[in-house]
């Protein structure tokens, strides 16, 4: 989204500048047009996203309690959101996925990347297909899949673990679910990334390469001095989609709640708690609260970052 | 270029608030309405009003094509909105938006109270429920209603036996068990008995199964009335409850019984592949396990009454069964209504729901008939599985009380029952646990507890 928006945005700007100066009929036309391309787009966001967003957002500052009926509170259920054990301990639990998942999205996207980016024959192009495979198929598809790959019973660990003689772990206990997670969820977007980070990588004047070879760099020193800092604003954007991702976290869990409901409480990230307060339970209201709860936590934390790294990204 | 980069970072940020917020704001709610209704099924008499119905029972296109052949004053049309919760969900939403909800509705009978609290069904004592009264069930007609006013006609139950392995048994020696101590000794002799088989398995999500368990020992675990709808009653760690639980806690911890979660694929195939050697099942079990596929054909399943706490005094449970509802939002109440009796009301369409869906029927003239209880089944070797189990368990079954916030009930007990057989909390901890949250859950929803 950054990289499309950025270079196109300050055309329009310009041309409103021009425009207060001699504001001429051609002109108005032609802003006219525009609106006129612009309008499909409008009147779907603005249906889909803008009135949606404000009647749920008008719904949180409602209650309605299933014996009693629906009034005015305010920002009580925003109080109640953040005071809610239930809902710190999802945010909690999507925190530490945080904290684990991104990183070994990044370092598999990122060697992935820097690898095929060194490879010049066929089999890099095949490894890029096959790396950014996962990706295509449907995030409940790829849940369920990993579901039965998972399975003791049809996954393939307890033959493979078999072979040495040991008991195959179960990847949907308790105390494991958490790794089986992190894996799915590694698997199935770690090739994106890649596909990110290799186009930034392929943007690079290879001159600089040359350059470098030439004051004696090795390509270790290569990839790591060069290569990556000069990607640094597509290692940033992608990790701003993986923080985002990851706080949002619903589908895999909820997939896989249908063979570990002991494992994965309904209330184990807070979408998930949000989707059955609002269907399960009825709650309509405090989901839409805890809705958006959440989309302050994800901005908070995308800002955060964002500032944190706007020396690497380019903002400063 | 700072202020452009925080715009985008916002506008992300802002979709993914807007992607929650859709889920948990306006949904458009499901198909239905009456206007712009696409049937499943074709419409005989054109000209004869229609009347939207959701439901999921298998066969059922060929009982809705029997009701608008019989039928010239209105004709059914049917749309399958999915099975059990997923129709709940797009029901609930369809409540909540005020629009897009059939006027006939199939709802488990443990479900109709979540409904009627939200003033989502037409009481339907003011058109005629009371006359067909007898012709129901008893303990079914119960579940369906709620003090004077009756909710749903019933349609299906699930009175509860056991099917069992009688080629593991016979190998290990083992006899039918009758009581749940005879149940313990059969599940160590089969263990001991060298047999790859376990005695069976207790599902911590098992929800309405767990439920019936409890119920068996006398748990009655909710008292509630929807002509009192502000007060609830929550006793769900009773002494039976803590008896049943206690019971299974043992044979977790000793390795009699598997905890593996019910109906997932593993679930399935060790129903069928002789891993288990008991399936307590509902009378809609034996169904359930021959259109598993790849069902062991080797396999011999019989049926025997549920085990019981004191053989001298037998207690029937009961696990599922559905009914049919009227919204209200349908169009025309009293046709709806007609609809709701009519379908299954009469012996032609239970006896397809019977013959083609195999339902245990709730309507009385066919539960009671011979032709029904003499039926044999091939898949029990030719047993007369409604003679010798199911229809003494349906006669023995006096009806139960749901909570209005039965999903989250369930969900709770799923919750606890996990902790306990990790060996977190033992029985009596998990209930008083469960006991706890309900009541505050209760409470935070505007009840006031008894």
């Amino acid at each position: 989204m950054a990289t499309t928006t950025a270079p196109t945005s300050s055309h329009p700007a310009e041309a409103s500048r021009q425009a207060k100066h001699r504001p001429d009929r051609n002109y108005r036309r032609r802003q006219r047009w525009g609106w006129l391309f612009v309008a499909p787009f409008a009147l779907i966001f603005l249906t889909f996203l803008i009135l949606p967003l404000v009647y749920a957002f008008r719904m949180s500052l409602f209650t309605s309690t299933l014996a009693t009926g629906n009034k005015f509170v305010g920002a009580d259920n925003y109080l109640k959101a953040f005071t809610d054990p239930i809902f710190l301990q999802g945010l909690g639990t999507v925190a530490k996925f945080a904290l684990i998942m991104i990183p070994a999205q990044m370092l598999v996207a990122l060697v992935a990347a820097l690898v095929l980016d060194n490879l010049a024959t066929w089999a890099s192009k095949f490894s890029r297909l096959m790396i950014f495979i996962p990706y295509a198929i449907p995030v409940v598809i790829g849940a369920l899949m990993w579901g039965f790959l998972y399975s003791p019973r049809f996954g393939p660990a307890s033959s493979i673990f078999g072979l040495f003689g040991l008991a195959a772990p179960e990847f949907l206990a308790q105390d494991s679910i958490f790794g089986s997670l992190v894996n799915i969820v590694t698997w199935q977007w770690a090739g994106y990334y890649m596909i990110i980070i290799y186009a930034a990588l392929r943007g690079i004047d290879p001159g600089i390469y040359e350059a470098a070879v030439l004051d004696g760099a090795s390509d270790r020193q290569i990839a790591l001095r060069i290569k990556v800092p000069m990607i640094s604003s597509s290692l940033v954007m992608v990790v701003i989609f993986a923080l985002i991702g990851t706080l949002q976290f619903f589908t895999e869990p909820q997939v896989l709640r249908g063979v570990a409901q002991g494992a994965i409480p309904v209330s184990y990230t807070p979408n998930m708690y949000a989707f059955t307060l609002a269907f399960s339970y009825s709650q309509f209201n405090y989901a839409s609260a805890i809705s958006f709860a959440l989309g302050i936590v994800v901005f908070v934390f995308s800002f955060i970052f964002l500032f944190l790294t706007r020396k690497q990204s380019g903002l400063k | 270029m700072k202020a452009k980069f925080l715009a985008t970072a916002g506008i992300v940020a802002a979709t993914a608030v807007a992607l929650t917020g859709c889920s948990g704001g306006s949904g458009s709610g499901g198909g239905g309405g009456s206007e712009a209704a696409s049937c499943t099924n074709t419409i005989v008499n054109a000209e004869a009003p229609q009347v939207t119905v959701w439901a999921w029972y298998p066969a059922f296109n060929e009982v809705v094509d029997q009701f608008n052949n019989a039928n010239d004053d209105v004709q059914i049309c049917w749309t399958n909105a999915g099975q059990g919760n997923d129709e709940y969900t797009k029901f609930s939403t369809s409540i909540e938006s005020g629009s897009g909800a059939p006027d006939v509705i199939q709802l488990e009978s443990e479900v109709l109270s979540s409904f009627t609290i939200r003033d989502a069904l037409v009481d339907l004592t003011e058109f005629g429920a009371d006359d067909v009264k007898a012709d129901y069930a008893e303990g079914a007609w119960e579940d369906a209603s709620s003090g004077d006013a009756v909710y749903a006609i019933p349609v299906d139950g699930g009175p509860m036996g056991m099917l069992y392995r009688q080629d593991l048994f016979d190998a290990a020696g083992i006899a039918v068990p009758t009581t749940w101590e005879e149940f313990e000794a059969a599940a160590r002799q089969l263990k001991e008995s060298g047999s790859g088989a376990i005695i069976g398995d207790f599902p911590t999500n098992g929800r309405a199964f767990n439920q019936a368990l409890f119920a068996q020992a006398g748990s009655v675990p909710f008292e509630y009335d929807s002509a009192n709808p502000q007060e609830i009653g929550i006793k769900v760690n009773d002494e039976g409850a803590k008896k049943v639980l206690e019971y299974w806690d043992g044979l977790v911890k000793d390795g009699l019984v598997a905890t593996d979660d019910a109906f997932t694929a593993d679930y399935n195939t060790k129903l069928v592949d002789g891993s288990y050697a008991v399936y307590l099942a509902a009378a809609w079990g034996p169904g359930y396990l021959q259109g598993l596929s790849d069902a062991d054909p080797t396999a011999v399943w019989r049926a025997a009454p549920l085990p019981q706490w004191d053989a001298a005094n037998p207690v029937q449970v009961n696990w599922g069964g559905s009914t049919f509802a009227v919204t209200e939002q349908a169009k025309d109440k009293e046709l709806a209504a007609k609809v709701a009796m009519g379908i299954f009301g009469n012996e032609e369409g239970m006896n397809l729901g019977v013959d083609k869906g195999a339902l245990f029927p709730s309507y009385a003239p066919v539960l009671e008939s011979e032709a029904f209880a003499n039926k044999e089944y091939e898949f029990f070797g030719g047993q007369q599985i409604n003679k010798d189990v199911f229809l003494d368990a349906a006669a023995g079954y006096e009806g139960a009380t749901f909570s209005p916030f039965q999903n989250y009930a369930y969900d709770q007990l799923t919750e606890q029952l996990y902790a306990m057989v990790q060996g977190e909390k033992d029985a009596g901890q998990a209930l008083d646990d469960l006991q706890a949250s309900l009541e505050q859950y209760a409470t935070e929803q505007g009840f006031t507890l008894k």
